[in-house]
């Protein structure tokens, strides 16, 4: 069973890739969860390996970047079996479209996974204007 | 004198020609066999994993399996899954893997940008390459990897023998 699912809009924007990567290894994009609320954007992003020192979150010119270090799990004279999944460290880039305010942004990593709480700048808040009739 | 061929070697000889082309088979299996060697020399350099492929799973979760002398390593993700969503068994050589990955809902009000990450149930089972003592099995949860250790059987461990 699969939980139903939502109809989605994919936003058009390409994730940006990393451009020169200075250090050797493989670098994958982590799946995320995006969304909002009025007052907060909410990023969920699945990054099983990495620890919380290895996590690095960069907010810059609206686009929040999430980079994720993973240590080889593999003890030293293991020999390997069988090969399903590669292991790399985590890399991607988020544009968001509101203005964030950065002394707020909360980040906690939890089995594997980042959740990323950025509030929203007051002035990116919606406000209801009332209309009076004149 | 010149010897004349007996019947059955013209037969030999006639194959050999008519069989011609099917050797010119054999040889392009042959070149495609050095090519796949020379793929796997490749992968195994760009990935630094000498003699192991990369094999991608259809069954969720993909595992590797590592072994030292005394056991062997599963090793799956499973990022925001909790320890007691997961149950493991070992029958024989074959060690299952069960459970369900619950996303929980975030709340009413809230619109969503992106939604890539995926809810739902998954079972697998896994065959290990040699006898295992289904009494030291270990599993731990950390940081979304799944280490499940299983003791091998005494017979399945490697044996030291020095020569006389």
């Amino acid at each position: 069973m699969v939980e139903s699912r939502e109809l989605q809009v994919k936003e058009k924007q390409e994730v940006a890739t990393p451009g020169e990567q200075t250090r050797p290894g493989l670098v994958f994009t982590p799946e995320v969860d995006i969304f909002e609320t009025d007052q907060e954007i909410t990023v969920l992003a699945d990054m099983p390996g990495v620890a919380a020192d290895g996590m690095n979150i960069g907010l810059q010119n609206g686009v929040l970047t999430l980079s994720g270090d993973v240590k080889p799990w593999e003890g030293q004279d293991e020999t390997d079996v069988l090969v399903e999944f590669e292991i790399g460290k985590y890399y991607r880039q988020l544009p968001l479209s509101d203005d964030i305010d950065q002394s707020k942004i909360e980040a906690k990593l939890e089995d594997g996974v980042l959740r990323l709480t950025l509030p929203k700048a007051q002035k990116a808040v919606p406000r209801q204007i009332t209309v009076t009739a004149g | 004198m010149q010897t004349t061929l007996k019947q059955e070697d013209q037969i030999m000889v006639f194959r050999k020609m008519f069989d011609f082309p099917f050797m010119g088979w054999q040889n392009n299996l042959a070149s495609m066999e050095r090519m796949a060697r020379q793929m796997d020399l490749l992968t195994s350099t760009m990935f630094g994993r000498p003699q192991m492929r990369f094999f991608p799973s259809k069954v969720f979760p993909a595992v590797n399996i590592t072994e030292d002398n005394d056991r062997y390593y599963v090793r799956a993700e499973f990022p925001g899954i909790r320890a007691e969503e997961i149950r493991l068994e070992v029958v024989g050589r074959n060690l299952s893997i069960f459970g369900e990955r619950k996303i929980q809902s975030e709340g009413e009000n809230i619109r969503y940008h992106r939604r890539e990450r995926e809810a739902g149930r998954f079972s697998r089972v896994i065959g290990l390459p040699g006898d295992v003592n289904s009494d030291s099995v270990d599993a731990k949860l950390v940081n979304g990897i799944l280490t499940i250790a299983v003791g091998k059987s005494e017979v399945a461990k490697p044996k030291q023998i020095s020569v006389m």
